[in-house]
């Protein structure tokens, strides 16, 4: 029962915050209320009965928070406004519990492009789009980025200050703007995955939501603009890299490569839900770069044992990703796949130009790289000095014990092994 | 009350001593810390546990005449450096220095425990407050 509630409760609320901000355009005020009365939800329905129209009843007890701000503010203004009039007018009629609301079905979609506005820094948008389009209380978003709640709860407000100072108004973004939103929209639900992904130090289950909670977010977004080759592409990287979470860390949190995980772990419905998707986005139209990210972890996907691995397909799909976009990182899994493919000085050579690089300069993945390429290419001494140069340059501590762990194994005379320096 | 326990850490090769271990004294170490901080959250009293970037990275900041921030560093040469520390919520002094004893004694080298210090120092509470 409990977590029926919880997970009608996430599905509505985007639904009834979007239908009650955009009836007053004010999507704090909105945001608040709505935040009520999901908290009387949930702790009203688990005792009596979920009611028959729960979008109604969320709607209606949100909207009467509302009503109870206008008229408290209505008051203060003692009503001399006549425009303020009006607005009462309007607020006073609330409808009842199962009225037909007309949400829309884009308001997921306007929820998340305010949520991801420009004006907002990474952290704060993700914040906001897990609380507004998630439905994730504070306390759990807190918890999942390892912050007190209060830190959290001040991030929210400012910004929901943000948005409010921007001027910007509740509604979809105009059709020029809407493909640059939407790239901002996908790039934060990248970074929502990546955090739940990337790290499974700390709190490990509330990580797993996270990247949970990106999928799930991801597939709302799908279903709302299936032809996006984008978003196709988005969707599919999740899946395709979330199908191998339960191989990827030990019994005691440590990081295994790619190349040594239990490939019967992997989660086949989603590889093959991942694969189908990417197929259809890569055919569809013009290659993306999520959409050929998604290839690559498809590539991996589909291989039986590590060594099965079709390395020159993967280096092909990593030449068209490096020209289509400028990234230090891309540069360095091409220098990985080429030198699966023609060797380790090949893979060596690839990364000289990254040292001059100032984004990669001192980075310690590019030592971890290195590393592992000396290693395979037979230079020992080298790769344990740039193993630890890694580990001491990381602040993930289960890359880092990985990374000690291979400079220790080398030392101890022991060859290890791994096409991927680090499985990210 | 609450109690902060830092764990001090010799250098070795490198910055870290750990990395001239072997890979099963090290793979032990890591699964000791790991049971350490699974047992301390079961049993409510952790409310913290960080583990802090190497002091290679660290800087010293104050500010400068201006107001500007000033940097020194980095310092690695110290003997020892604060390699992490918990934080932990027990009913007593006592409780604390039994933790600490016990994170003290995680394995080294051929499984021997390192018994490495670990300093305990209070958390001073604040005075209540009005929300």
């Amino acid at each position: 029962m409990a977590v029926t509630v919880e997970h009608l409760l996430r599905e509505l609320a985007p639904q009834v915050l979007g239908a009650v901000a955009r009836r007053h355009g004010d999507f704090a005020a909105a945001e608040d209320a709505v935040q009520e009365a999901l908290i009387a939800a949930a702790t009203q329905w688990p005792a009596a009965g979920i009611p028959a129209n729960p979008r109604g009843w969320l709607y209606h007890v949100a909207l009467r928070r509302m009503t109870d701000q206008v008229r408290s503010e209505m008051a203060r203004r003692r009503r001399e406004d006549a425009v303020a009039t009006e607005v009462w007018a309007d607020w006073a009629f609330v409808p009842p519990p199962d009225a037909e609301l007309g949400v829309d079905r884009d308001d997921t979609l306007v929820l998340l492009f305010m949520c991801c506005h420009p004006a907002l820094t990474d952290p704060s948008a993700i914040a906001l789009t897990l609380r507004a389009v998630g439905g994730l209380t504070t306390a759990e978003i807190a918890s999942a980025f390892l912050v007190p709640e209060a830190t959290m709860a001040q991030r929210i407000s400012r910004a929901k200050a943000s948005i409010k100072a921007s001027g910007v108004p509740f509604s979809m973004p105009e059709p020029g703007e809407r493909a640059e939103r939407l790239g901002a929209v996908l790039h934060v639900l990248y970074l929502i995955f990546n955090e739940g992904y990337a790290s499974t130090s700390g709190a490990v289950l509330q990580r797993t939501d996270l990247s949970n909670e990106a999928i799930r977010l991801a597939r709302a977004v799908h279903a709302l603009l299936p032809n996006d080759a984008d978003v196709a592409g988005l969707l599919a990287l999740m899946l395709l890299t979330d199908a191998r979470r339960a191989s990827r860390t030990g019994p005691d949190g440590e990081l295994i490569p790619l190349d040594e995980q239990d490939r019967t772990l992997w989660n086949r419905a989603q590889i093959a839900e991942g694969v189908a998707l990417v197929s259809a986005a890569l055919t569809g139209g013009s290659a993306s770069a999520y959409s050929l990210q998604a290839a690559i972890a498809a590539v991996h996907d589909e291989a039986e044992r590590a060594e099965d691995t079709d390395w020159p397909q993967i280096l092909a799909l990593y030449g068209v990703l490096k020209e289509m976009q400028e990234n230090p990182m891309v540069a360095l899994n091409h220098a990985i796949a080429a030198a699966m493919v023609h060797g380790p000085s090949a893979g060596l050579a690839l990364l000289t130009p990254l040292d001059a690089d100032p984004r990669m300069r001192g980075h310690y993945r590019l030592d971890a790289v290195r590393a592992h390429l000396l290693e395979r290419a037979g230079d020992h001494d080298a790769a344990i000095a740039h193993y630890r140069a890694a580990a001491e340059g990381t602040t993930s501590i289960p890359e880092r014990n990985y990374l000690i762990a291979k400079a220790a194994r080398l030392a101890a005379g022991q060859r290890t092994t791994g096409p991927a320096a680090l499985d990210r | 009350m609450k109690f902060m326990m830092m764990m001090h850490t010799p250098r070795g090769n490198g910055e870290y001593q750990v990395s001239a271990w072997s890979p099963d004294d090290l793979k032990a170490h890591i699964a000791f810390m790991h049971r350490f901080n699974a047992e301390l959250a079961t049993a409510g009293e952790r409310v913290d546990a960080q583990g802090l970037a190497p002091p290679g990275q660290a800087k010293l900041v104050r500010a400068g005449k201006d107001g500007a921030p000033v940097t020194d560093g980095p310092f690695a040469e110290a003997k020892e450096f604060l390699a992490g520390y918990w934080i932990v919520d027990v009913d007593s002094p006592e409780r604390a220095y039994e933790l600490a004893a016990k994170a003290s004694t995680a394995p080294g080298p051929g499984g021997a425990p390192l018994n490495m210090a670990i300093e305990v120092r209070q958390v001073m509470s604040a005075p209540p407050t009005d929300e």
